[in-house]
């Protein structure tokens, strides 16, 4: 391989099965362009018609939430139970509700 | 958890990340990229997910060698699709591996230059179409057993590609046995090649799942890490039990004097097999192996222009665009 070759941008793929869904994540691929990233997930991902639509983005682009921060950055939740239906007490014979 | 702090695999200690990781692995839950690991995991991970990769790349070769041999067009419209499906599957883990750190090149490169090994039943050539049928019957399906049992490893982006895979493979035996059925109920010439199929590839399949436990190097290791969830043994036994009845339809006698059910057990009896056997093909197989490899890099580097190109093209146009959006 010449030293000069360098890896195409990683992308990845989103495809939304049917309509009413969202777009849901199903791996990754690599492309030169969004086009080429279309259709190769096209040829990957829905060789079985597993979708009808398909996103891609570049995996360069994806910002995401600290792994290491999990603890406290998702905590404001973890006392908050009154945000839980099953936090009411409902007295019997209750219906509907 | 200190007990962890000296042992191999470990160097990279962090206190909180070790208990994360082990917390995970006891919850039966799934260790995802960005969640720390040890470093002996790590490479654990890269070693198998890229072997795995590697011989789905390399898998295509024997049977892209009777694409134009194939005895009709469905024949060959299948084939196809299965090939396909084969570049499909080491696409997936190709960047499962990617999440581990590794870049697709470097995994690649390590293929060529004959450091990662991939499954040594590919340095098998295909003799006969019947070898196709067998391929899909029996590689396939031992593949099968050991990638349901991967769909439970607990890095997640491995056993995710896994299940991708295995949804997709079952058509891959599928199509592979009904080859070997119209073979077998075909004329006395058909029915011969059917069970020489078999011959030919019974034993090798049995290797695939690997030493005896006794003597496999990374088993215990990879078993605590649950990236491996059963044992070769157990895989290579539920595989004998759930083959031999199939051949029995098919009226083929699966090439073992040994093979006889074991009332008490449950299971099949099988016979030893022949590990130098392995071992020798494992090294590089011979002729055949180096054929895989040659034609490996010759793809790879007859390519390498219209994967420079490609990019080339891609940046003139991006170029182009930015140009014109600043005029």
């Amino acid at each position: 391989m010449p030293a000069s070759s360098r890896e195409w941008p990683l992308w990845e793929i989103f495809v939304r099965s049917r309509q009413g869904l969202s777009h849901k994540h199903v791996g990754s691929l690599r492309a030169v362009d969004a086009e080429m990233a279309i259709q190769n997930a096209r040829d990957v991902y829905t060789r079985r018609r597993e979708g009808e639509s398909i996103w891609v983005v570049e995996a360069s682009h994806i910002h995401a939430s600290q792994p290491e921060s999990r603890g406290p950055f998702f905590d404001p939740a973890d006392d908050k139970i009154y945000r839980h239906p099953t936090f009411y007490d409902v007295p019997d014979g209750v219906e509907n509700m | 958890m200190s007990d962890l702090r000296d042992k191999k695999g470990y160097e990279n200690w962090d206190e909180a990340g070790v208990a994360r990781f082990e917390a995970l692995l006891a919850a039966e839950e799934k260790v995802e990229p960005r969640d720390w690991m040890p470093d002996g995991y790590r490479k654990l991970l890269v070693r198998q997910i890229s072997q795995h990769a590697h011989s789905e790349v390399v898998g295509m070769l024997p049977e892209g060698n009777w694409l134009t041999r194939a005895p009709t067009l469905k024949r060959k419209a299948v084939l196809l699709a299965k090939i396909q499906d084969e570049a499909g599957h080491a696409l997936y883990l190709y960047s499962a591996c990617e999440t581990l750190g590794t870049t697709r090149d470097e995994t690649i490169e390590a293929l060529h230059d004959g450091r990662a090994k991939y499954s040594s039943i590919f340095n098998y050539p295909t003799l006969t179409w019947a070898d196709i049928g067998a391929i899909g019957w029996l590689v396939d399906g031992a593949a099968i057993v050991n990638q349901v049992m991967l769909c439970r490893c607990s890095y997640g982006p491995y056993a995710r590609a896994m299940e991708r895979i295995c949804k997709e493979e079952s058509f891959h035996q599928r199509q592979g046995y009904e080859i070997v059925t119209k073979l077998a109920q075909g004329t006395p010439e058909q029915k011969k090649m059917a069970q020489e199929a078999l011959n030919r590839w019974w034993w090798p399949s049995l290797m695939m799942f690997g030493p005896h436990d006794s003597e496999s190097t990374h088993g215990n290791q990879s078993t605590e890490w649950k990236i491996k969830r059963r044992s070769n043994d157990d895989l290579r036994q539920h595989f004998v039990d759930m083959t031999v009845p199939q051949a029995e339809i098919l009226g083929l006698t699966v090439p073992d004097p040994d093979l006889k059910w074991n009332e008490e057990r449950g299971h099949y009896d099988f016979g030893p097999i022949d590990w130098d056997e392995f071992k020798r093909v494992l090294k590089g197989g011979g002729p055949v192996g180096r054929e895989r490899l040659n034609a490996r890099r010759k793809a790879w580097e007859d390519g390498a222009w219209v994967r420079e190109a490609a990019l080339a093209h891609a940046e003139k146009r991006r170029a182009r665009r930015q140009a014109a959006a600043a005029e």
